[in-house]
């Protein structure tokens, strides 16, 4: 007799649900932040999976301003294991002068990240695709599904969400439509960060605290990744101790200043903190939404 | 109420170790067990009072919503100046309104010992969909009654249904004991009420607490100073110690429904799976249901390495001594006590969709990894939850649960829901809309299935077809009354006989005046209609005949349910198109008219619908085509015979 312990169940659950997408949906990909959920998520995979590597494609969505150190994790991911990447990026961003400097949020997201994760959906064909969504993570999401269903153009439809009894999902679709299946739903924050801990995944270095330049800006700390970064009259970088708790595009997402250079000490950090949007979504009230809030609307 | 409430600080005393000794603490959190449970009960329970206090207990609500909360608790509270915890819950409900129609919302709280997931369900509408969705994954159920009000209708309906989806623990919190003064007669009172009616339904034991959300009273810790005449533990000690229903399964025999067969080269070949009940070593000899093929497990392989042991609740990967044919769907089982298989079964049901139950109607059944087609009967009875009498049904509507039996075109591995969820528990899938449109438990295969095996036979179906020198097929002609389906199809079977082809054409009208004289014309009667024809279709395509059919056969669902009883393509649909308007003209029998005057009831095309095909194999339209142009058009459709 032996009492598995909470994450070894939520680890089998979310195990059985990758399997039982791969098993009954055509063609899956799994929607790749490089961010913690993301990490967690890709280490379930490979176990679900193994010896074999798993079995669908990763699609990373770039905005064009992802930390340098969030790219260089990626790729060394993906090489490490052997996975097959499919970048989404919106290539005319450019052209149609859209930044996270002069154009508003809603606009932004919706043109460098919803956008193209739609039409790589749809390019690509992928009927089932992975998300990294949590049902602690907010309010709203408490009562979402772990097999949600979306039309053929990719909506949510909230009265057509079916109800999901034992650990039996119901994968039926029309031909043109796909579901967003979200394998760690029941996992909680500290899950998530203990998981990374006791597995030693290895996470982007910007959640660990380390010397950045910063700036301050509308009550936020703002870290200079490269000279694409455009500073305000009067406003010097200076070498501050920050760390990241949510990674999104690295002009809009605040980090706070921290001594949290190991997971214990993130981990102590994250239980001890007392607002519960939790500083890094706290730049989410003023104009600018971080990443991974735009991801709910727009992804999820 | 002029007592204070218990000071806010937690009980569970975790944040001095977080701020501490964060090691130590990670430690304690990393040996957790996991207790899913569900709260039934209204909000004038106290409910959300109880969540909202749970929730807060455990630090998961946090400063900024603690001084909205006493803030809001000051102006909307009900509880006078002291912080109304159901305000935190229900302006949570308010803020999760999108209009979706299920609602089930998972909470998430740890303790010391314990992480906990906890279903929460409205009471009001929709109850028995949402109840039965949150009650599926629990251990425990928690029903709250108002001290003051006692055992009610809704605590009997809310304690059937945890009963139903076998919860084997159950909690009476009888909450507000503040307002009954701590009276110690009023709770023994509730509690023997709720005995006897438990005793009813069959609800073996539950734990009694009383308590008092609002103040917190034998919530953390028991007994409260209030009620010191209570020997028992409190809610969250009770919650903490109770056994887990993953623990218990490992007791039981093993079993691993097969997900998806892992062969990443010529070398490997692992059967996936989540193990249902039991623990499985190296060495033991399993059988593979239904197929029965024995073999041992080789190894027990797992990204982290292979295991020695696994047991209930672990997601794994097996791999077998032997070369035995095992896919998705086949369940892996312990070699000496194998679980059953069978086609028939008696069921209850619980109707989740808008659109009724049709019995007769083949729906997708899902059950462990395995898809099956399945029809069900016409209820036996429907169970009216609040007085649990057997009401009379011909069908089920939303949210309505009924007993019923239920048969699958293959066989499948099961076990009774009271032994195993896993093995027992279905969902219903419509196989148009894709919805979930009910749930069920298996309770036992009917001694008809068990006792009727297929009955080998020598000539094979080939050997039949071979004989006569043709593909055995079932051209199945659709169409209004009137369309001219019996005149078509009797000159297709003229043209197939000189042919010197071996057909059987199967008349609507002729039909009824035998095999299914005993059937009327409701949609329910003309479902089964339909299924007969098809069985006895089937049966003459493995006598290697041709078979035409003549039927008006309006229902989408019951020609698809006929196509999938035959093998890929020798179903051949065939759309006879005649326009309403121009049937009514001819109108032949002179139905048309009694159906319009409404001597005829459910007649199709007039008060009862035709669904036409959607991609029938052949259609012919009748008000360009003679009889014998759309004769030929089939017979060149159809070509070659052989």
């Amino acid at each position: 007799m032996r009492s598995l312990t909470h994450l070894e169940r939520l680890e089998a659950e979310s195990i059985h649900i990758f399997r039982e997408v791969v098993a009954e949906a055509e063609k899956p990909v799994m929607l790749y932040s490089v961010g913690k959920d993301s990490s967690v998520m890709l280490h379930l995979a490979r176990k679900a999976f193994y010896p074999a590597p798993p079995p669908f494609p990763m699609l990373h969505v770039a905005s064009g301003w992802d930390f340098q150190a969030l790219l260089d994790h990626r790729d060394k991911t993906v090489k490490e294991y052997d996975l097959e990447l499919i970048v989404a990026e919106n290539e005319d961003a450019e052209e149609q002068g859209i930044n996270p400097f002069d154009t508003g949020s809603a606009l932004y997201s919706q043109a460098q990240l919803t956008d193209p994760l739609k039409a790589a959906l749809t390019k690509y064909g992928f009927d089932a695709a992975f998300g990294g969504g949590r049902r602690d993570e907010e309010k709203a999401r408490a009562k979402e599904r772990v097999f949600s269903f979306r039309t053929a153009s990719h909506r949510w439809d909230p009265k057509n969400q079916r109800p999901e009894l034992w650990n039996l999902y119901n994968a039926k679709k029309a031909d043109d439509e796909s579901i967003r299946v979200f394998p760690i739903s029941n996992w909680t924050e500290l899950d998530i960060w203990q998981y990374i801990a006791l597995e030693k995944i290895d996470i982007v270095p910007l959640y660990m605290s380390q010397k950045r330049p910063t700036v301050e800006r509308d009550g936020m700390l703002l870290v200079v990744d490269d000279d694409r970064f455009r500073l305000e009259d009067g406003e010097e970088p200076v070498e501050r101790s920050v760390r990241f708790r949510t990674l999104g595009c690295y002009p809009l997402t605040g980090a706070t200043e921290s001594n949290a250079t190991d997971m214990n000490l993130i981990i102590q950090e994250m239980l001890l903190a007392t607002g519960s949007e939790r500083q890094g979504r706290a730049i989410d009230k003023g104009q600018s939404a971080s990443m991974e809030d735009k991801k709910q609307e727009g992804y999820f | 109420m002029a007592d204070q409430a218990p000071a806010l600080d937690s009980s569970f005393q975790v944040d001095t170790l977080i701020a501490e000794d964060i090691d130590a603490y990670l430690d304690q959190h990393q040996h957790k067990s996991l207790l899913r449970f569900i709260t039934c009960g209204s909000v004038d329970d106290g409910k959300s009072t109880l969540i909202g206090r749970l929730l807060y207990d455990s630090k998961m609500i946090f400063e900024d919503q603690l001084s909205a909360l006493e803030s809001d608790s000051v102006k909307h509270g009900t509880q006078g100046e002291e912080i109304d915890f159901a305000l935190l819950v229900d302006g949570l409900a308010a803020e999760r309104e999108q209009g979706i129609t299920i609602d089930v919302a998972y909470r998430f709280f740890t303790t010391e010992k314990r992480k906990f997931i906890v279903a929460d369900t409205p009471g009001h509408e929709q109850y028995t969909r949402n109840m039965v969705t949150g009650a599926s994954t629990a251990d425990l159920a928690v029903i709250l009654v108002d001290a003051r009000k006692g055992v009610l209708e809704q605590t009997r309906r809310h304690s059937y249904i945890t009963h139903l989806l076998g919860i084997k623990h159950l909690v009476l919190a009888v909450n507000k004991m503040d307002l009954v003064d701590y009276d110690q007669t009023r709770f023994d009172e509730i509690v023997a009420d709720y005995a006897k009616f438990a005793e009813q339904i069959g609800i073996d034991s539950f734990a009694a607490i009383p308590i008092s959300g609002f103040k917190g009273d034998n919530i953390t810790t028991a007994p409260s100073a209030k009620t010191p005449w209570y020997d028992g533990p409190s809610l969250i000690h009770h919650l903490e110690t109770v056994e887990l229903a993953n623990t218990a399964a490992q007791e039981r025999a093993f079993r691993m429904p097969v997900q998806w067969v892992n062969r990443p080269n010529l070398d490997f070949r692992g059967f996936t799976g989540l193990i249902a009940s039991g623990t499985i070593k190296p060495g033991d000899p399993v059988r593979i249901v239904p197929a029965g093929k024995t073999s041992t497990v080789k190894e027990i392989v797992t990204f982290d390495g292979n295991l020695d042991e696994a047991v209930a609740g672990q997601s794994i990967t097996l791999t077998l001594a032997d070369e035995v044919d095992c896919s998705r769907g086949d369940v892996i089982a312990a070699a000496g006590d194998p679980p059953e298989a069978s086609d028939q079964f008696e069921s209850t049901i619980v109707w989740m969709n808008e659109t009724a139950l049709k019995p007769g109607r083949a729906y997708w059944l899902k059950i462990g990894s395995q898809m099956v087609s399945a029809t069900i009967a016409e209820p036996k009875y429907e169970i009216c939850i609040n007085r649990f009498e057997h009401l009379a049904a011909k069908t089920l509507e939303l949210n309505s649960i009924g007993v019923a039996e239920l048969r699958t075109d293959r066989a499948i591995t099961f076990e009774s829901y009271d032994q195993s969820r896993a093995l027992g528990g279905f969902i219903l899938i419509d196989k148009f809309t894709n919805a979930t449109v009910g749930a069920g438990m298996l309770h036992f295969s009917l001694r008809r299935a068990q006792n009727v095996h297929w009955q080998p036979t020598t000539i094979s179906r080939d050997d039949h077809a071979g004989l006569k020198n043709q593909r055995p097929r079932v051209l199945w002609f659709t169409g209004l009354s009137g369309s001219g389906k019996s005149t078509i199809a009797n000159e297709v079977e003229k043209r197939l006989a000189l042919m010197n082809r071996h057909t059987f054409l199967l008349d609507g009208d002729n039909v009824r005046h035998g095999l299914n004289k005993d059937l009327g014309f409701t949609e329910a009667d003309r479902i089964e209609n339909i299924r007969r024809i098809g069985e006895v279709a089937k049966l003459m395509t493995d006598a290697g005949l041709i078979v035409l059919t003549a039927f008006i056969s309006p229902f989408r669902a019951e020609r698809r349910m006929v196509r999938e009883m035959l093998p890929d393509g020798e179903f051949i649909e065939i759309f006879v198109d005649t326009p309403l308007e121009v049937a009514e003209q001819r109108d032949v029998k002179g139905l048309y008219k009694k159906a319009r005057d409404g001597e005829l009831k459910n007649f199709t095309g007039i008060d009862s619908p035709y669904e036409e095909p959607e991609n029938a194999e052949i259609r012919v339209n009748t008000v360009e085509m003679t009889v014998e142009e759309a004769a030929d058009h089939i017979i060149q459709q159809i070509m070659p015979l052989k």
